[in-house]
C-alpha cells in the first residue's frame, strides 16, 4: 500500500465525492491547471464544467458558490491561500453563514470553502495568516482544520456531504506528511475531536499544523518521564469541547498549541471553555502557545521562532508541571 | 407581442398589492408594531411587477433591503410577508429576517439581502446551478443604483458574462442611494452603459411603465433561456418616500423633482391606460382595488393575531444539520 500525502488525500477526497455525486463541482482560481496540487488530472476526468477556473474574484467565488449551493449544487470553492478569503469576507459572513438562519430555515447552503495556510517559506505577512479564529466568531459556519492525511480525507468527504457551509483550513506544513490510508472508503465525522496520543500528566490541545509539533513534543517529554496526552479538536466550530474537558479532568493540566495569532485564537476559546467548565480539575494555570501578536515577517530567522514548535510546546508543558 | 387582458389585469393587481401593502406597513410602523427599519417600494411598483411577471415561478429571484415588493411581484402570499414585518412566528422567515430580508423561497426567491450589492454574485451562482443541471431556469436579480458602485457588481457581472449565465440583472435606478444622488457618485449617466465593460447588453427602460419593463425584461429572459448570457437592465424610477421610513431628510432632492415623478405615478398611469384601452372597465378596476384592499387587510389581521416566536427559537435554523451538542461551543 503506497503512502498517501496530506495533499494527495485532499485530491482523493474531492475525486471520490465528485465520482459519487454529480452535484459536486470545484470552482476557484487556477483549479483547472492544478496550481496547488490537489486537482491533478481533474479536468481530464471531470471536464472543465465541473473543474471551473474563475477570474481572480474571491467575492464572486464565495457568492457564486453560495448561490449554487442554495440552488441545489454542492460546490467546493478553492480560495487558494487562506488570507485571500478576506476579499470575500462579506459574502462568506453575510451570505454563506447567514442565509439558512436569516431565512428561517427556508434554504440550506451545502458549500465547502477550502484554503491552505502557508508557513515558514518567507511568504510574509499578507500570505501567512491563519484566519480560522476570525471565522470562528461567525455563527453558522462549520470550520475544520485537519492535521493528518487520514483526517483531511475523511473530514473533507464529510464536509462535502454536509448540508451546511464548511470552511476547511488546510495546513501547508502537513502537505507532505504521508501515511497509509485505508483502501476502502471511510469518513471522519465533523464535530468529533481525536485523542492523537494518550497520556496522564498534561493535556496538549493542538490545532492544525501544531498537532504534529505537539506529538513531537510528547515524544521528547516521554524521554523526560512526562506523559502527555495530545488532543486534536479537528473541527474548530462547533468544537467538541467535551473531549478536551474529559482529557483535562484526567490530567489536570492544559497547554494549547495554536498557529494562529494569540488574540482571540482558537487557543483563547479553548482556554476560556476549560477555565469556565474545567476550572476545578486544573492544577496549574492554562498556557497558550500561539503566534505572537505581530505580523508574520519575511526573513526566515524572524519567522521561524514565531511558530508553536515542538520546543516551545515542550517548554510550556514543563512550565505547567513546575 | 401584445399582452393579454388577463396579464394586464394581473399586473395592475400585483402593483396595487404592493402599494397597499406598503401603505399598511407605513401605518403599522407609525403605530410602532414593526421593529427595525423599513424601506418602501412606493413609486417603483411598475418596474418590480413588470420584471417579476416576465419570469416564471420556477425562476430564481434575489432582492435587497427594499424588497417588500419583489416577493409580491412574484406572486407570494401577503400574510406571511406581513407577519414577518411584525416579527411573528408565522412570518415567511419565522421572525428571523424582518423587512430587510423578506424572502419567500416558495416563489423562487433565494434571498432578499440587506448588504448593498451582496445578492449580485449569489445570483450568478444560482444561475450557474441551473446551467450545470441543464434546467430551464433563469435568475432575476434586483439591486439599486447605489449597489452598482459595489465591487460585487463588477465581480458578479463579469462572472455571469464569461460563463454566459442566465441572469437578468435589474438595476432599479431610483436616482439615489440613501441621500446621495447617483449623478454625484456614478461616473456614467446611464448605469446600463456599464454593461459594455462586461460585453453584455445594457438596456434602459422607463421604470414607471410596467408594460415597457415587461417587454425589455422578457427580451433579456429569452436571451438567457437561449444560453446567450446575462443582460443588465436599468429601470429609471423613483421612490416617493424617504430612503427609510421615518428618516426625515429631504434636502437632497427638490419638490419639483418629486412632483414631476408623482405625475408619472405608475399605478394611475396603468389604470388610466387599461380603462382607456378597454382592457378593464371602471367597475372591473374597482373590483381589483377592493380585492387587493381586502387581501392586505386580511394579511394585517393575520400578522397582528400571530404569536411571536418563543425566545428559545432564536437557536433554531443556525445549521441545517447541527453537530452533536457539547458543554460549550
Ligand atoms: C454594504 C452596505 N453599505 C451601506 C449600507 C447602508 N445602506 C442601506 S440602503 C443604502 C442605499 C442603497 O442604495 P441603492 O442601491 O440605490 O438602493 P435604494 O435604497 O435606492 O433602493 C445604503 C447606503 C448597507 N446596507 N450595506
Ligand atoms: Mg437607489
Amino acid at each position: 500500500m503506497a503512502k498517501t500525502t496530506y495533499l494527495m488525500a485532499i485530491g482523493e477526497a474531492m475525486r471520490e465525492e465528485m465520482e459519487r455525486d454529480p452535484s459536486v463541482f470545484i470552482l476557484g482560481e487556477d483549479v483547472a491547471n492544478n496550481l496547488y496540487g490537489s486537482t491533478s488530472n481533474f479536468v481530464e476526468d471531470f471536464g472543465k464544467e465541473r473543474v471551473r477556473n474563475t477570474p481572480i474574484s474571491e467575492g464572486a467565488i464565495a457568492g457564486a458558490a453560495t448561490g449554487a449551493a442554495m440552488a441545489g449544487m454542492r460546490p467546493i470553492a478553492d480560495f487558494n491561500i487562506a488570507p485571500f478569503m478576506y476579499v470575500a469576507m462579506d459574502q462568506i459572513v453575510s451570505m454563506t453563514a447567514k442565509s439558512t438562519y436569516i431565512y428561517g430555515g427556508q434554504t440550506k447552503v451545502p458549500v465547502v470553502m477550502r484554503a491552505v495556510m502557508l508557513y515558514g517559506n518567507g511568504n510574509a505577512a499578507q500570505h501567512s495568516d491563519r484566519p480560522y479564529p476570525t471565522f470562528m466568531t461567525v455563527p453558522g459556519l462549520k470550520i475544520i482544520a485537519p492535521s493528518s492525511a487520514y483526517d483531511v480525507k475523511g473530514m473533507l468527504k464529510s464536509a462535502i456531504r454536509d448540508d451546511d457551509p464548511v470552511l476547511c483550513f488546510e495546513d501547508g506544513n502537513c502537505w507532505f506528511t504521508a501515511e497509509d490510508l485505508p483502501d476502502e472508503e471511510y469518513l471522519v465525522p465533523l464535530g468529533v475531536a481525536d485523542v492523537k496520543r494518550e497520556g496522564t500528566d498534561v493535556t496538549v490541545v493542538g490545532i492544525a499544523g501544531a498537532v504534529p509539533q505537539a506529538l513531537a513534543a510528547a515524544e521528547l517529554l516521554a524521554e523526560e518521564g512526562v506523559s502527555v496526552e495530545v488532543v486534536d479538536p479537528r473541527t474548530l466550530a462547533p468544537m467538541d469541547t467535551d473531549t478536551i474537558l474529559a482529557s483535562v479532568e484526567k490530567t489536570g493540566r492544559l497547554v494549547v498549541a495554536d498557529p494562529a495569532h494569540e488574540v482571540c485564537s482558537a487557543a483563547s476559546q479553548i482556554a476560556a471553555v476549560v477555565a469556565e467548565h474545567g476550572f476545578w480539575h486544573l492544577q496549574a494555570p492554562i498556557v497558550r502557545v500561539t503566534t505572537p501578536q505581530i505580523h508574520i515577517p519575511f526573513a526566515p530567522p524572524l519567522e521561524a521562532p514565531l511558530f508553536p514548535s515542538s520546543e516551545r510546546i515542550a517548554a510550556a508543558v514543563r512550565s505547567v508541571l513546575e | 407581442m401584445a399582452l393579454s387582458p388577463e396579464v394586464l389585469a394581473e399586473m395592475y393587481r400585483r402593483m396595487l398589492r404592493i402599494r397597499l401593502f406598503e401603505e399598511s406597513a407605513q401605518a403599522l410602523k407609525t403605530e410602532g408594531v414593526i421593529p427595525g427599519s423599513i424601506h418602501l417600494s412606493i413609486g417603483q411598483e411598475a418596474e418590480i411587477v413588470g420584471a417579476c411577471m416576465a419570469v416564471e415561478r420556477r425562476d430564481y429571484m434575489l432582492g435587497n433591503h427594499r424588497s417588500h415588493g419583489h416577493p409580491i411581484g412574484k406572486g407570494a402570499a401577503l400574510a406571511p410577508l406581513m407577519a414577518e414585518l411584525l416579527g411573528r412566528r408565522t412570518g415567511v422567515n419565522q421572525g428571523k429576517g424582518g423587512s430587510m430580508h423578506l424572502a419567500d423561497f416558495s416563489v423562487g426567491s433565494l434571498g432578499e439581502s440587506s448588504i448593498v450589492g451582496s445578492g449580485i454574485p449569489v445570483a450568478a451562482g444560482a444561475a450557474l446551478a441551473a446551467q450545470l443541471r441543464g434546467e430551464d431556469r433563469v435568475c432575476l436579480c434586483f439591486f439599486g443604483d447605489g449597489a452598482s458602485n459595489e465591487g460585487m457588481f463588477h465581480e458578479g457581472l463579469n462572472l455571469a458574462a464569461i460563463w454566459h449565465l442566465p441572469v437578468i440583472y435589474l438595476c432599479e435606478n431610483n436616482g439615489y442611494g440613501a441621500t446621495t444622488s447617483a449623478r454625484e457618485v456614478v461616473a456614467v449617466t446611464d448605469i446600463a452603459d456599464r454593461a459594455a465593460g462586461y460585453g453584455i447588453p445594457g438596456e434602459i427602460v422607463d421604470g414607471q411603465d410596467v408594460v415597457a419593463v415587461h417587454e425589455v425584461v422578457t427580451r433579456a429572459v429569452e436571451r438567457a433561456r437561449r444560453g446567450e448570457g446575462p443582460t443588465l437592465v436599468e429601470a429609471k424610477t423613483y421612490r416617493y418616500d424617504n430612503h427609510a421610513f421615518g428618516l426625515h431628510i429631504e434636502n437632497y432632492r427638490t419638490t419639483e423633482e418629486r412632483e414631476q415623478w408623482l405625475r408619472r405615478d405608475p399605478i394611475p398611469l396603468l389604470r388610466d391606460r387599461l380603462v382607456a384601452d378597454g382592457v378593464l372597465s371602471d367597475d372591473a378596476a374597482k373590483t381589483v382595488e377592493d380585492e387587493a384592499r381586502a387581501e392586505v387587510a386580511a394579511a394585517v389581521d393575520f400578522a397582528r393575531t400571530s404569536p411571536f416566536p418563543e425566545p428559545a427559537e432564536a437557536f433554531d435554523h443556525l445549521f441545517t444539520v447541527p453537530l452533536p451538542a457539547r458543554t460549550a461551543g
